[in-house]
Formats: structure tokens, sequence, C-alpha cells
């Protein structure tokens, strides 16, 4: 930065180009003083970008942290899409985001819609339903779960309460995962929260003003919610998609780490890690986390471009 | 357009903002309705409360009733389930606190001080490439962790910091968490710039700005931050997962998993009363700091 020095030798601008204002010594000084506040945050993205360019260069090799990596050419990448457990992993994540992401954003806005309209003891309410949301992905709350969920559990017994015979939710393949979904619903109260703010910037006047042009609910919720809560809705929606294709906990947590059973809750995250640091397969656990990035990249992508029709921003 | 208008269209929105809050004070709907919405609230709540009240319960119930004895109120209290649970893994359960405690002290110290620097330069300072650095510290926000996972890895274990805490604390003095930056950025920006001119005219410079004014003004953002990094830091299970093997180093969430086989049988008094012991200190920092927790959460969805 030899612009940046405090320098007070006079430099006409004939050699420079003419927009280069020179610059204050007080404005020089400024500018020091912020790199230097940005210093640890420079260091901290050098362990953010330099890994990122490492992983793409370690998914074209062998590597198994002892010895050097080994180019390999696409073999990882073939490998991928060879492997029926990589295809697997996939399935299970792709389910679990496409049933817990819109049924946790449709009963976050429920609850928010239902909040907004001036209830006694709102503040008590947000709380109960915000704090599921903080505790949802610890291990206890996955043993818990695993619990009520289980064999003689609660769940069960409520049903049977009923006179319905409940599934194995734990031990069936076909409803493992939908005991995590129901894990993933519970925690929707943050995103309810972002909802309930968003609802509040909606001037109530517009409302009045559809009623008394006959408009019922429905059609207040279509023309006057949604298209002005849909900023709100895509940042959910972005970020709800981006967490919930990177679960790991849940799944590892209530197989004991397999995936089990019959790898009905393998998420794909879960299934990186043990080809990466159980078995040390480095080189092949970087292809997965890229095609697992390329997979996250076409979806916040694909969310932008369809946006464009949908979101609508007032300014 | 003239100053009038302007002044006009600026008061009706004032009015139009003050119209929504006396709105939102009024409770609406005839008393059925009101009623009804009541009935829904109560049933959803009692939906995301009974897991934890039915936790609660099950730590107080002797192992072989936990699945037997439906009721909420135990009819036996078996207080032992705590003294056996406290005792029942390789250490005593308060070595696995300490060590969690430390790592989410260290955190919250880490990530108050590098984030708030990194906002209070993008937020307060001018300096050429401003705008730039800002859209990439944003663009990391939507970088999917795992794929930097790897390398990462792999340098601390060269680094020889695997089995320590180094890469559990290290990347929290680094400003590595880019919402926590751009929450203090969102809110230093919204102190006014008078502050500063003030201050720099009674001869302060950058570096005592920060520290005398900006940051004792900060302090309810700083709080968000610092109850968040507390909650995440103590929930935290992969990253221990990845780093930590020396079990003596073990923080709760691991040493909670041990309860658990992967065949499911376990010991389940003693099980549910450390997993009662490991969610009070997050439901403590909950209720003292909730005003904080929503409020950093609501912006976030906000411009």
């Amino acid at each position: 930065m030899s612009t940046s020095t405090t320098s007070p030798v006079a430099a006409p601008g004939v050699d420079r180009p003419p927009r280069l204002r020179r610059r204050s010594s007080a404005e020089a000084s400024e500018e020091r003083a912020a790199y230097v506040f940005l210093a640890p945050w420079f260091i901290g993205m050098l362990f953010t970008v330099i890994p990122f360019g490492v992983s793409l260069y370690l998914a074209f090799t062998n590597y198994n942290l002892l010895q050097s990596p080994a180019l390999v050419g696409l073999e990882n990448f073939t490998r991928v899409f060879e492997d029926p457990k990589a295809e697997t992993s996939a399935r299970v994540t792709l389910t679990y985001t496409f049933l817990s992401v819109p049924i946790s954003m449709v009963s976050a806005l429920a609850v928010a819609m239902l909040l907004n309209k001036g209830v006694r003891g709102l503040k008590f309410y947000r709380s109960i339903f915000y704090l599921p949301s903080l505790i949802g992905a610890s291990v206890a709350i996955v043993m818990l779960w695993r619990s009520i969920f289980g064999y003689g559990g609660i769940v069960n017994s409520f049903l049977g309460f009923f006179g319905i015979e409940g599934p194995g939710w734990v031990t069936d393949p076909d409803w493992a995962l939908v005991t995590l979904v129901t894990l993933g619903v519970w925690s929707f109260g943050a995103s309810m929260v972002i909802f309930l703010a968003g609802l509040r910037q909606i001037p109530v006047m517009f409302y009045e003003a559809a009623s008394v042009d006959g408009a019922g609910w429905w059609r207040q919720f279509r023309s006057i919610t949604v298209p002005l809560l849909s900023p709100v809705i895509f940042f959910n929606l972005v970020l709800g998609l981006i967490g919930s294709l990177q679960t790991f906990t849940q799944g590892f947590v209530f197989s004991g780490g397999t995936g089990g059973p019959a790898e009905s809750t393998l998420f794909f995250n879960l299934y990186l890690y043990q080809q990466g640091f159980q078995r040390f397969d480095m080189g092949y656990a970087s292809a997965l986390a890229w095609v697992m990035f390329i997979v996250i990249a076409f979806f916040t992508a694909l969310n932008f471009l369809v946006s464009k029709w949908w979101v609508f921003y007032d300014d | 357009m003239t100053d009038t208008t302007l002044t006009r269209g600026l008061r009706s929105a004032k009015d139009r903002l003050r119209g929504v809050e006396a709105y939102q004070e009024e409770l609406s709907g005839t008393p059925r309705t009101r009623f009804l919405r009541h009935v829904v609230l109560v049933g959803v709540g009692l939906v995301m409360l009974y897991p934890l009240l039915w936790m609660l319960s099950a730590s107080f119930k002797p192992s072989a009733k936990v699945f037997a004895d439906s009721n909420l109120v135990p009819s036996q209290v078996e207080l032992g389930n705590y003294a056996a649970g406290w005792s029942a893994l390789e250490h005593p359960f308060q070595l696995y606190l300490v060590n969690s405690l430390i790592l989410a002290v260290l955190n919250i110290v880490g990530n108050l001080l590098s984030c708030s620097m990194a906002a209070y330069a993008f937020s307060r300072l001018r300096f050429r490439g401003r705008k730039t650095l800002f859209a990439a510290m944003l663009g990391t926000m939507l970088l999917p962790a795992h794929v930097v996972l790897i390398p990462q890895y792999v340098i601390f274990a060269k680094l020889g910091w695997v089995n320590t805490y180094l890469p559990l604390t290290v990347p929290a003095f680094l400003a590595t968490n880019a919402f926590f930056v751009f929450l203090l950025v969102q809110f230093m920006r919204a102190l006014p710039m008078e502050l500063q001119d003030a201050a720099k005219i009674d001869g302060c410079g950058p570096y005592r700005t920060y520290w005398k004014v900006i940051m004792p003004l900060t302090v309810p953002a700083m709080a968000t931050v610092a109850i968040f990094t507390f909650i995440s830091s103590w929930n935290d299970f992969f990253g221990p997962l990845l780093y930590l093997t020396d079990s003596d180093l073990f923080t709760v969430p691991l040493a909670l998993r041990q309860f658990m086989s992967a065949e499911g049988a376990s010991d389940w008094g003693p099980m549910f009363a450390m997993s009662v012991v490991s969610l009070l200190p997050v439901v403590a920092f909950f209720f003292i700091g909730q005003r904080y927790l929503l409020n950093g959460i609501a912006t976030t969805g906000m411009k």
C-alpha cells in the first residue's frame, strides 16, 4: 500500500491518473487502521479460501493423510456416481430436505400468522416455540427422540390409545427418516421468529382496504401476505435448504454412527465423515464434498433465479 | 420533488408505523376466534414442550419404569439417577462440563473481539476495497462448511493440533463466523456517524473510537453474539467428534453419546438425568437472553 504513506511530499498529478486524488494523512491513517482491524479476519479468510482450493485438488487425488496425495484424475468422481452408498446417502439427504423444509416452513408461517393477530401472552408463546430450534440438533434431544419414538415409547402408546398400531419408528427403515423429519419440523421456531418480524412490517391498512373491497382470507393471504413477505420466505427457504442438506448430528446420534437401520439415515455428510475420517479416504471424501457443494450451489442458484418471478421488493 | 412533499411523505410513513404498533397491542377478532386461536397455540405449545417435560420426568424415574410409567409426575421419585449418571462414564461428569465451559468461554471471547473488529472496519472506516471485501465476507456465509472440512483437518493435523482445543477455538479469534460480523455491521451502521466525528474532534483516533465509543454502544448486539456463541459451542458435536480423541478432553455432547449404544439398549434413568444436565445451561442462557436472541434472529431476515 505505497499510496497510503503519510509522506507529506507533494506529488503533482502529472504522472498519476487524474481521478486519484492525493489522500490526506488522516484518510491514510484511517485506511491503515481498517486493515489492522481486519487483520484477524484476513487470516481467517486464508483458513477458508485456501482449503477451498485445496479440497478441489484433493478430490482428484488418492490421499490417506500418511502418504502424499497421488493424482488419479477423475477416478473419485466416477466412483461417486457408481457408488450405491453415495446414491443412497444422496437420496436420504434429499428426501429429508424436501420433507422437512416445506413442512417446517408452512408450520412456522402458520404459527407466526396466528401470533401476529395480537394474542395475549405473545412473548410467552414466542419463547416456547423458539426454544426447540436452539436445542433440536443437540445430542440430548436426538437421543430423546430415539427413546420417545422407540419401542414402548410414548408416541406408540399415544397412538395405541386410539387403537392405532404405530410402526417401528426407529427400527423400520421406512420410518426412521420420517422420525428425524418430525424432529426437524419440531425445530421450526427460528424461521417462525423471522416470519413474525416480517409480518409486522406489513401495514395493516392493506388488509383493511382489501376487506373493504370484499377480499376473503385466502385472497388477502395470496395477494398481500405472500408478496410482501416474499423476501423473508426466500431468506428462510435458502437458509433452510443449505442447513438441511448439511444435516449430520441427527443421523449420527440416531444410528450410533452407522446410518442405519439399513442405511435409511445415512445422510450425505455422515457418509462423507465415514469415508474421510473412519476410512481416511480423504481424496474420495473431498470428491463427495465437492459433489455436495455443487448440489447446494445449484439449489441456491436456482432459488435466486426463480426468485425473480415471485420475490417482491418494494424498494 | 419539493421539501414539503418529502416531509409529508415522511410524516405519513411515521403515522403508518405508529398505526401498526397500535394494532399490535389490540386483540383482533371476536371472543370466539380469539379463544380458538389460544386453543391452537396451547396445543402447539404442548407438542413443543411435552418431549422436554417427559425427559425431565424420566430423569426422576427408575430405569425400569421410564417407559412403563407414562405419567409426567413420576409415581416413584428416583434421585439416584443423577448420582449414577454423574459417575457412569470414564470420568466424572464435571470434567466434561468444565471442558465444554472452557471451549465456550474461549469462543465467546474470540468471537466478540475478532468479529467486532471486522465489523467496525466494515461499518465505520473508509478504505479501498471495502465493498468487495464485504461482499466476500457475505459470500462465505453461503459456503457450506463441509467443503473446506477436509483440508482444514489436514492443516490442523500437520500443525499437530489434533486432539487439542486449538482447532475448536482458534477460528473464533479469526472472525470466521460471517453471520456474527454481519449482525454487528448491521448494528454499528445504525449508530449515528456524528458520534465518530465528535470523537475525532476530541482527538480520538480510530482505535480509541472503537474501544471507547463504539464498543460500549454495541453491548446489546455483543450480548446477542455471546449468547449465540455459547449455545452453538455448547451444542457442537461435530467439531469435538472430529478433533478430540482423548476422553479426558471430551465435551458434554461427546460424553452424552456414550450413554447410547448402537443397539439402543441403555441405562435410561441416568442417561436422561445427564441429558437434563447438558441442556440446563442452554435453557438458562435462553431465558436470560431471550430478548437478545429473538431480536438477533429476527434481524437476520431483514435487509
